[in-house]
């Protein structure tokens, strides 16, 4: 590690003054972000941590929307039960340590292409509500590591819609145990989504036709004749792109089973 | 009735008591007065030519004490290869110097090409930053066959990238030939032994120190063999004499083969501490353990098997071709031959058996030993073109392997690969497999998983591996530049209790516990008066280390001839305290009598007047009661099992699940059977890895792409089924005095093919016609090669 200052806002506004120093950078559960400055692969000047921020706790039902702090751990989530597909997607997050630490804010802030919140958020058409604003999903994710986060915006909270009917299928990469393809599935009265990480050099992505198929006839078999493009699938020593684009079939299909 | 003490018994380990409280004392533990701290500056290329190297900048930072280059230890000695490999042509093998710091060339990505010490590790690291390497980058060479065939050399000087081209038996080729060509059958395999990083939980670390009012050098790290250490460190590199150096390897966590060799971060903490007149203290990183410790396995092979019609095995024959990596680690050479072609006659009455070995430099980390070491090659080999063969020949694989086993009758058994096994018995190991594992309820078992949408498959496999390595007479013909024997002394104190001095260093085996057993057998006395000491080249005679299941069958044989002496000197005193001839004293229970009569004394009376020796005949016997033997065997000893494998394959994912695991080892006696169930555990979990997950790939610019966790697989708890284990169809060795094998590579060697021949079957009774799939066998490649079969049926 390099060195750096430390700061550990109690409110928002504190948080927001100490980000806008030169190379200033939020420090979540920092699962990510440790490693990296042990590896001497970042040297912010300072770390701002966000674990004492009292807006960004708690997880609170609202209406038919379910409410998580963004400095909220994985562990809570899992522990909370409101959405059950979403605490289950927590539940197989890394490690009992990494889910005592790491934090949804920073895990959609970082948005790792293989990171198991992005599905669950663009999969539920969650709201991403940050220091400056709320944005949906579907405009949040832009890519492998990227988000439409300005620079020093701190992501506060994410809102879930609760749906009728959602799961997640996780087809781990062995190594990590981060998802080599996995696939956030969620049941709305006005139709389905699907969201999949892991497999996309682009991050997560939405698989259109299978929610227009699904959304006619709910049940695996929807799903022949369907097949998701190789293209621009992740391709490593773990599996090809071929192999990652017949998954995501696969595990759709696992899921809509799973979610009756 | 289990005993619950002396051999046979199961006390639970007493070393365990500090490992898992978190008290043991690892080199990176201990803190010397006045400490400096050395970091690395390493290759971030493959291959490249060291234009200049500045270290001004670097030697101006804040802390800096030194700074070192390859052109420091231009004048010093390389790192040797303890094994000489001649080429059938007669040649010897080409041995480039391995130098401390790289000098001239880097060749391979983590190669250390200068290093720094400084007050902290910190200052160390910021001072490797600035220094300004000016490396030309050249191709790297990583495909085998490329380095053999092309001129862009990892070695210049030796103007080739073949280390040695080996043939075993040479006078058997021709015969060989001709029985393949003249066969009624022929299963031909093509098959990768997959490379493999140790990964031991502890990474490699050593602190140097230096005594200038004496002269004295002191090293602690992380090894093995710790007098192997000093051997090399005094007479090849730096010339310090061996009573100027003392080696202390204290707890080590893990090694699994890759800290028994000598590595330059040694030497040059040792000259720095000498420079600097202060302990140098060098630990590395999980990404120095990944890029600089030397890699297992990585053999490409094709192997024939020729049949008769009634599925007699007539010969085998391999070429392979065996991965060195960029330098030759101390028994790279000895691997992938004399470990590893000697054993290609497996556990069968097979005729003839020819191995070609081509062993190949190339710009990856060096490879050398890795738990099993030579031997898990050859079984899988062999293992896996029985398997084809059966299959080809519509026979049950059992039966097959059954047909060609020698029988009990036949020991001692010249084998067609120049061993001679001296004992076993290969069809009580079946037998014992087929009722552990029971084989009978497999089918039930598959049309359960079939319910499920599942694919179930059984693996069998037979091995035999040589241990307790090894007969000093039979490897130095064969070229090891070293003994193998082992050493331990016994000292009794005055009080009655023991220290136990022995060779072979304990990092997880269980030493502390296991020798005891052996001593308080021999004495009839409590083996908690007993102490067992290791890992420190002042306090132990000397020793070959731990490796090659050996230190049971070498050092436990040293032991117990110590003790033999003891209770011999012993005898003398009692017989003179007793007023008797030694020739008339029994030993019982801890007890010295006199036959045939109620006179006796106890063993802690004897120590006493030994060193009390009032009333003593000083003109007969010695007073002091210690003795020290060196024991060489006669021969390896051959420990051998029946495994069997079930695993399920989700035919949608291609993910394998290993869902029965049954080892039966013939480990000829065993003193502690919780200990060896705890080493067949661990080996088959990483036998198991490597079947399954452990995947150590190299880009085609010698980049290292599984470099962490992130992407190195480790096998883990959840991939492991619960392990069926049983060594109760024990043979006991006929040359050693414990009748003992070595347990500690079986699991490793007898797992993987297993494993892979279930998957096999697996898909094969799914109705996919598979015949190989190379390990690991991931997900991806399962589902790769169910597309292939289906396109090829199509």
């Amino acid at each position: 590690m390099y060195n750096f200052e430390v700061e550990k806002p109690g409110t928002l506004a504190e948080a927001t003054a100490a980000m806008a120093g030169e190379d200033a950078q939020a420090l979540g559960g920092g699962q990510t972000l440790i490693p990296t400055l042990k590896q001497r692969l970042a040297s912010p000047a300072k770390l701002v941590s966000l674990s004492g921020v009292a807006e960004m706790q708690g997880i609170s039902k609202d209406g038919d929307a379910l409410r998580i702090g963004g400095a909220t751990t994985h562990g809570a989530v899992a522990a909370d039960g409101n959405y059950p597909a979403l605490s289950a997607l927590a539940a197989q997050i890394g490690d009992p340590a990494v889910r005592n630490r790491g934090t949804i804010g920073g895990s959609l802030a970082n948005n790792d292409p293989a990171a198991c919140y992005p599905a669950a958020a663009l999969g539920s058409g969650a709201t991403i509500i940050t220091t400056n604003r709320e944005i949906a999903a579907d405009d949040y994710f832009q890519g492998m590591f990227d988000t439409a986060l300005d620079e020093g915006e701190i992501v506060t909270a994410v809102s879930f819609p609760i749906p009728q009917a959602a799961n997640y299928q996780k087809f781990v990469q062995p190594a990590s145990r981060f998802a080599l393809v996995g696939v956030f599935l969620a049941k709305y009265a006005d139709g389905i989504r699907v969201a999949v990480t892991g497999a996309s050099n682009e991050g997560v992505f939405r698989w259109a036709e299978a929610e227009a198929a699904l959304g006619d006839d709910f049940s695996a078999s929807a799903l022949d004749g369907l097949s998701v493009p190789a293209d621009n699938m992740i391709s490593d020593l773990h599996g090809p792109a071929a192999y990652r684009a017949h998954l995501v079939k696969v595990m759709t299909g696992r899921a809509v089973t799973a979610a009756g | 009735m289990p005993k619950d003490t002396g051999i046979g018994a199961s006390p639970v380990r007493r070393e365990d008591v500090r490992f898992l409280t978190g008290t043991g004392e690892y080199t990176d533990d201990i803190v010397l007065a006045k400490q400096t701290y050395a970091v690395f500056a390493r290759s971030t290329v493959a291959h490249g030519t060291i234009k200049s190297i500045d270290t001004s900048a670097a030697e101006g930072m804040p802390g800096v004490l030194a700074v070192f280059t390859g052109e420091d230890f231009v004048e010093v000695g390389g790192n040797p290869a303890g094994w000489l490999i001649n080429s059938r042509n007669g040649e010897p093998m080409k041995e480039p110097k391995r130098p401390v710091l790289a000098h001239g060339k880097v060749r391979h990505v983590g190669d250390a090409y200068a290093a720094v010490i400084a007050e902290t590790i910190e200052q160390a690291r910021d001072a490797v930053e600035a220094i300004e390497a000016d490396i030309d980058e050249l191709p790297a060479v990583v495909d085998m066959n490329d380095a053999l065939s092309g001129s862009n050399f990892v070695h210049d000087e030796i103007e080739t990238n073949q280390c040695f081209d080996w043939g075993w038996i040479e006078d058997n080729r021709d015969a060989t030939d001709n029985a393949i060509k003249n066969a009624h059958h022929v299963t031909t395999l093509e098959l990768v032994n997959n490379r493999l990083v140790p990964n031991a939980m502890e990474p490699r670390a050593s602190i140097g120190s230096y005594k200038a009012s004496t002269g004295e050098y002191t090293l602690h790290t992380t090894s093995q063999n710790p007098h192997l250490t000093r051997l090399l460190i005094s007479a090849f590199v730096l010339g310090i004499p061996e009573n100027m150096l003392t080696v202390i390897a204290p707890d080590v966590g893990g090694g699994f083969g890759s800290k028994i060799y000598h590595y330059g971060e040694e030497a040059l903490v040792l000259a720095a501490a000498k420079k600097l007149g202060r302990p140098v203290k060098w630990t590395a990183d999980r990404t120095e353990s990944f890029l600089t410790d030397a890699h297992g396995r990585d053999h490409v092979t094709k192997i024939e098997l020729a049949l008769d019609k009634e599925g007699n095995f007539l010969a085998f024959r391999t070429d392979t071709k065996a991965n060195v990596g960029a330098y030759l680690s101390n028994f790279s050479t000895a691997t992938p031959t004399f470990l590893h072609g000697t054993l290609m006659a497996g556990n069968y009455t097979v005729p003839l058996v020819y191995v070609n070995v081509k062993a190949v430099f190339t710009n990856t980390a060096p490879v050398d030993a890795y738990r099993g070491a030579g031997r898990p090659e050859a079984t899988y080999s062999l293992e896996r073109v029985i398997d084809k063969a059966a299959r080809e020949l519509r026979m049950d694989p059992i039966e097959l392997r059954r047909k060609n086993f020698i029988k009990p009758d036949q020991y001692p058994y010249a084998s067609a690969a120049g061993l001679e096994y001296d004992a076993g018995n290969y069809d009580a190991l079946m037998d014992k497999m087929e009722e552990v594992a029971d084989v009978a309820g497999f089918e039930a078992r598959r049309k359960q998983s079939e319910a499920n949408g599942l694919m179930r498959g059984f693996g069998v496999n037979a091995y035999i591996e040589a241990c307790g390595i090894a007969p000093s007479n039979l490897v130095g013909v064969l070229g090891s530049r070293v003994g193998l024997y082992d050493a331990a002394t016994v000292r009794v104190n005055a009080t009655g209790n023991l220290s136990v001095m022995v060779g072979a260093h304990s990092h997880g085996q269980g030493h502390e516990t296991a020798f005891p057993q052996v001593v308080a057998e021999m004495l009839g006395i409590d083996p908690a008066v007993i102490d067992i000491v290791h890992g420190d080249t002042s306090k132990i005679p000397f020793g070959m280390g731990t490796y090659g299941s050996r230190s049971l069958a070498v050092c436990g044989s040293a032991v117990v001839r110590a003790t033999e002496k003891i209770i011999n000197k012993a005898k003398k005193i009692a017989g003179h305290m007793l007023e008797a001839s030694d020739q008339d004293i029994t030993l019982e229970n801890g007890v010295f009598s006199v036959a045939g009569t109620d006179k006796s004394v106890t063993f802690g009376e004897v120590a006493l007047k030994a060193y009390i020796p009032h009333e003593y005949p000083l003109e007969d016997i010695e007073p002091g009661l210690e003795e020290t033997a060196f024991y060489d065997p006669a021969n390896f000893t051959y420990p051998s099992g029946a495994y069997a494998c079930e695993v399920e394959v989700d035919p949608e994912t291609g993910k394998v699940r290993v869902d029965r695991m049954c080892a039966v080892d013939d480990f000829g006696n065993v003193i502690n059977p919780m200990i060896v169930t705890g080493q067949v555990h661990g080996g088959l979990a990483q036998g198991i890895g490597q079947a399954l997950v452990e995947n150590t790939s190299y880009d085609e610019n010698g980049q290292l792409l599984s470099a962490s966790y992130m992407d190195y697989t480790m096998p883990r708890a959840d991939d492991m089924p619960m392990f069926h284990v049983d060594h109760s169809q024990g043979t006991p060795c006929t040359h050693n005095p414990l009748g003992v094998k070595g347990c500690g590579e079986a699991g490793a060697i007898g797992s993987p093919p297993t494993v892979v021949n279930a998957v096999i079957d697996a898909l094969q009774s799914g109705g996919t016609n598979v015949t190989h799939i190379d390990m690991p066998v991931t997900p991806a490649r399962v589902w790769d090669a169910m597309q292939n079969a289906k396109s090829e049926e199509a």
